[in-house]
């Protein structure tokens, strides 16, 4: 056997580094697991949403397509009954106006939410702990459909009976 | 045991497993009072965890990096390369991880198990153990078998987590996926299942690979080219074990 110092000091490191390891796995990965992130530099507003579709926290804040921050919290206020959402910006752009528009969209197809700020008009700038009052929902698909088919079925509202009777031998 | 070659394929392999299950219970059996000996299994987990570091965490570097540059190709097309750090993540916890780490653990610690006791067996040092009332199960194979137990599940995680850098290095420093997508996507999608499903997978592995790498030196022929064949042996009966085993586990988590 080697010498016992460098013995105990090799697997002593192997195991701690392996449990840090399944740690960082099991406690970070996880959506319920808790979050070990330091706090970067930056400032935060905030903003109202009445849906925020999937959007998750460490999604990307945009404008014009440049990543300006991230989405750093994301809660639900029980008063108004809207999602609320904490935005960290990087120091660096704090010239986005006040009165700016922030919309969730999705990244490509299949790709996961982000939020997509539109500049506004003012000449005053967002600061720390700003909040955006002009915000559009996230696009959800299915109400995107229902509202399509309730815009056929509207539309030739004196037929609906015979499309009706076309559809029935269909099944 | 190559005396079992002429019964015939089928009541050839049979044997050989019924033997390597009735090694397995007498393994359990010594395995306790080896625990009294916590430094003969630290020893061990050194022996085959921390030596085999190196190869694991370079193996998950580059295949975390494949896995970043293949995910990207595909997901690209689609226009959802943020799911980058979801297929990677998933790829690696619940498949590739513990796999490769089997499949790594059995050519570097199994075959050097197995060398090393052939090698006492063929040096007569296991009879020599036993004539001094010394049970070499419990002071040679059982420390070794369970040493790898410890070792797999921890070089596991290790390789989960350093082939996740590899393939957010890809990912996003190379190839301009969004740092907070990457791991925001990944993190919304993983569940803790994903992580349990691979460390109980690697310990199930662990148990197989060590138990075929004492086995098979435990029981080589105890000259030159029989330890050679041993060594062989545990890494085909390895591999060939731990992707079936996988298979059968995967069907079942699934």
């Amino acid at each position: 056997m080697q010498s016992n110092r460098t013995l105990e000091l090799g697997t002593g490191l192997f195991v701690l580094l392996g449990f840090a390891a399944l740690f960082f796995l099991s406690m970070q990965l996880p959506q319920s697991g808790l979050r070990l992130t330091g706090a970067k530099s930056g400032y935060h507003i905030n903003a109202e949403f009445d849906n925020i579709g999937d959007l998750k926290v460490g999604a990307p804040v945009t404008m014009s397509g440049v990543n300006m921050g991230e989405v750093d919290r994301i809660r639900f206020d029980q008063k108004t009954y809207k999602a609320v959402v904490g935005m960290r910006i990087d120091s660096q752009y704090n010239q986005i106006p006040d009165d700016s528009f922030a919309s969730i969209n999705t990244q490509g197809l299949l790709g996961g939410k982000y939020i997509g700020l539109s500049p506004g008009g003012s000449d005053t700038f967002l600061k720390d702990g700003s909040h955006i009052d002009q915000t559009q929902s996230a696009i959800v698909l299915e109400n995107l459909i229902n509202k399509l088919f309730a815009s056929f079925a509207s539309k030739p509202s004196d037929s609906q009976s015979q499309s009706t009777d076309k559809e029935e031998p269909k099944k | 045991m190559s005396k079992v070659t002429h019964g015939g394929f089928l009541s050839s392999g049979i044997r050989k497993f019924g033997a390597g299950a009735i090694f397995l219970a007498q393994l359990l059996v010594q395995s306790v009072p080896a625990l009294a000996r916590p430094r003969l299994i630290v020893y061990q987990i050194y022996n085959a965890g921390a030596r085999s570091l190196i190869i694991i965490m370079l193996a998950g570097l580059f295949v975390g990096m494949v896995l970043g540059l293949q995910g990207y190709n595909l997901l690209q097309r689609f226009g959802s390369e943020d799911a980058l750090g979801t297929a990677a993540a998933l790829g690696l916890l619940r498949e590739l991880g513990p796999v490769i780490t089997a499949l790594l653990f059995a050519g570097r610690a199994g075959t050097s198990l197995t060398s090393e006791i052939g090698l006492m067996r063929a040096t007569d040092q296991l009879v020599a153990m036993e004539i001094m009332a010394v049970d070499p199960l419990r002071y040679v194979a059982a420390p070794r078998f369970l040493g790898g137990i410890v070792a797999m599940p921890l070089l596991s995680g290790i390789f989960n987590l350093v082939g996740l850098y590899g393939a957010q290095l890809v990912g996003v420093q190379f190839m301009g996926v969004d740092r907070g997508s990457f791991w925001s996507q990944m993190q919304g999608a993983v569940e803790l299942r994903d992580v349990t499903e691979g460390v109980i997978k690697s310990l199930v592995f662990g148990v197989t690979c060590s138990l075929i790498a004492v086995n098979e030196g435990y029981h080589a022929e105890p000259t030159a080219a029989g330890v050679g064949l041993a060594t062989t042996r545990t890494v085909v009966a390895s591999s060939v074990l731990t992707l079936l085993l996988d298979l059968i586990l995967t069907a079942a988590f699934l």
